[in-house]
């Protein structure tokens, strides 16, 4: 006989039927199709996609922008948990709010916020001007409008877990006569590690796939300010569907990439990664 | 799934007694914190409200307002609304069949409710165009009933499902697998079906969290880009949200437009923060005399 607390065998699979068939229309097919449109033509045309040099450009500045953005955003997402989870001061709730802010401002918001400040008509456009300095529609732009996206994620990931972790051996550490870096880096950052990476991998995901912001801030220059998910843009307007989804392949592989990690934690360290207790 | 949801809801640093600490480095963190937070986010986000408050009173509300701002609004705010829904139901589904269930492919699944947080936008955009449209593989299907999903507002609600739907999803599971099964039995002992249980017991304790996770989606929803372009056809009045709106002014250089949407979109952004906040407090208040 079955539990009360349960539902009939027939119920179960069709709630299971219906959760696949959701998950199969929403995200598996999508998926799906930007692989087999990639490969639609064969090897051939997938890799000549890769190839072309403005291709081949957008690729290069997604990187270097994700080589500048991540680890800046790093050390900040420490600095900013170690303030918070360390120490006690007026206001850290405030600042925790405001650390999330970007979460929920529209991309193309943010791009505009950066055109205000740097463009010809903005607030330090005409001083940059006048000395030459070029961050609108140029790599600086691409990377100032990519850090404020990517802004919290460290720091989101690391506040839960160290407020967890507590203090006692960060001043064990002290009271034993370890300076204030020898703690950091012997005692706090074994402890976070492994969180610490999470954060660093949604932080480089967002990085490199990152569009309407730097849709906004780039000028759209081919083969000099398109980052690849840009690319993926030009190419599917010029109705270049093997081009596009062969680009966009690359970025879809990162994705998958970043939820294999992620499973991979969750299942080896998650007690290091969730020591709230669930 | 703690830290899955790490940067979906605020976490609360837990008020101790407060003493003299004796870490060090507060000044140097606390000011790399703060100069790098001002130069960022908080002077671009002040730059825009003062520039919207520069075009006086009047003018503002004249192309803040204007009827086909008001139509983008009207799109965007309705749509991620709608999806917000549609992901409510499903999302609180799939949620029940991966934490009450057993069954192969669960990890298959659960990996790709996520799928949604690391797939680049553009992508998803094009991806979700090539299935939706009438040549792709559901499109095609739904065309021949009469059907039309992208190119139309129903494409701009598809696109924001996706985007939204992992937002209930990791809200809703956490709660409903720490759920006892104490009070359901008390309920099946007391006769009720199922059905009953899960409408009067069950919904209830997860009610929190699912509007918490209904408002996460349905901001995500609002100021969302990438994804939603490229299936929607962007006729202006008809298919046209409003942060696409944005970049079409700011290419024709009508900054003074893009601006005021721009600064009626951060109020929205700010309220949702507030409200989204606001319901995770009364949450905690109510659990915490609960225990």
């Amino acid at each position: 006989m079955r539990k009360a607390t349960t539902e009939p065998a027939p119920v179960r699979a069709l709630l299971i039927g219906v959760a696949f068939l959701w998950l199969a229309l929403i995200i598996f097919l999508p998926l799906a199709a930007v692989f087999t449109q990639a490969f639609a033509k064969g090897w051939g045309p997938f890799v000549a996609a890769l190839l072309q040099p403005d291709a081949w450009a957008s690729i290069k500045l997604t990187l270097l922008t994700a080589a500048i953005v991540v680890p800046f955003n790093s050390v900040f997402g420490m600095a900013a948990a170690w303030a918070i989870t360390k120490h006690e001061f007026r206001g850290r709730q405030l600042l925790i709010n405001l650390i999330d802010l970007p979460f929920s401002v529209s991309p193309v918001v943010a791009g505009l916020m950066f055109v205000l400040l740097f463009g010809a008509n903005g607030w330090f456009g005409p001083f940059l001007m006048s000395h030459g300095i070029r961050i609108m529609f140029a790599v600086p732009a691409i990377v100032i409008a990519t850090s404020f996206v990517t802004f919290p994620f460290v720091a989101r990931e690391l506040i839960p877990l160290m407020t967890a972790q507590g203090r006692a051996e960060e001043e064990a550490a002290l009271t034993l006569g370890a300076g204030g870096f020898q703690t950091f880096w012997h005692v706090t950052l074994p402890n976070i590690r492994w969180g610490l990476l999470y954060g660093v991998l949604l932080t480089n995901a967002r990085a490199m796939g990152e569009f309407g912001a730097v849709s906004v801030v780039s000028g759209h220059i081919r083969g000099l300010t398109n980052t690849m998910p840009l690319h993926v843009e030009v190419l599917y307007n010029e109705y270049n569907f093997t081009a596009a989804f062969a680009v966009a392949s690359l970025l879809a592989g990162l994705a998958l990439v970043t939820l294999a990690v992620k499973a991979l934690l969750e299942w080896r360290y998650a007690d290091q990664l969730s020591a709230t207790g669930h | 799934m703690v830290a899955a949801l790490a940067f979906l809801a605020p976490p609360r640093v837990e008020r101790r007694r407060r003493a003299r600490s004796a870490m060090p480095g507060l000044g140097l963190t606390l000011g790399m914190t703060l100069l790098w937070l001002s130069l960022l986010v908080l002077l671009p986000i002040t730059a825009v409200l003062i520039r919207s408050l520069s075009l006086g009173p009047a003018h503002f509300v004249e192309v803040a307002f204007s009827p086909r701002a008001l139509a983008a609004y009207r799109l965007s705010f309705g749509a991620a609304f709608g999806a917000a829904v549609i992901n409510g139901v499903f999302g609180t589904l799939i949620a029940w069949v991966l934490v009450r269930y057993q069954f192969p492919g669960k990890r298959l699944a659960s990996a790709l409710v996520d799928l949604p947080f690391a797939l680049p936008t553009a992508v998803a955009g094009i991806a979700l165009t090539a299935i939706y449209a009438n040549t792709g593989f559901v499109g095609g299907a739904l065309a021949t009933i009469g059907i039309k999903i992208a190119y139309n507002p129903a494409g701009v609600v598809v696109a924001m499902v996706f985007i939204g739907l992992p937002f209930v999803v990791r809200t809703v599971e956490p709660v409903l697998a720490d759920l006892g099964k104490d009070i359901e039995e008390a309920a099946a002992t007391l006769g009720a079906g199922r059905l009953t249980i899960f409408r009067r017991v069950l919904l209830p304790e997860i009610q929190p969290a699912l509007l918490t996770g209904f408002a996460l989606a349905f901001a995500r929803a609002v100021g969302e880009y990438g994804s939603v372009i490229f299936i929607a056809g962007n006729m202006p009045f008809q298919s046209e949200i409003a942060p696409l709106l944005i970049v079409t002014q700011l290419e024709q250089f009508d900054y003074e437009g893009a601006t005021a949407i721009a600064a009626v979109m951060l109020v929205v952004s700010f309220l949702m923060l507030a409200a989204i906040n606001a319901i995770q407090a009364r949450e905690r208040k109510w659990r915490s005399v609960g225990q």
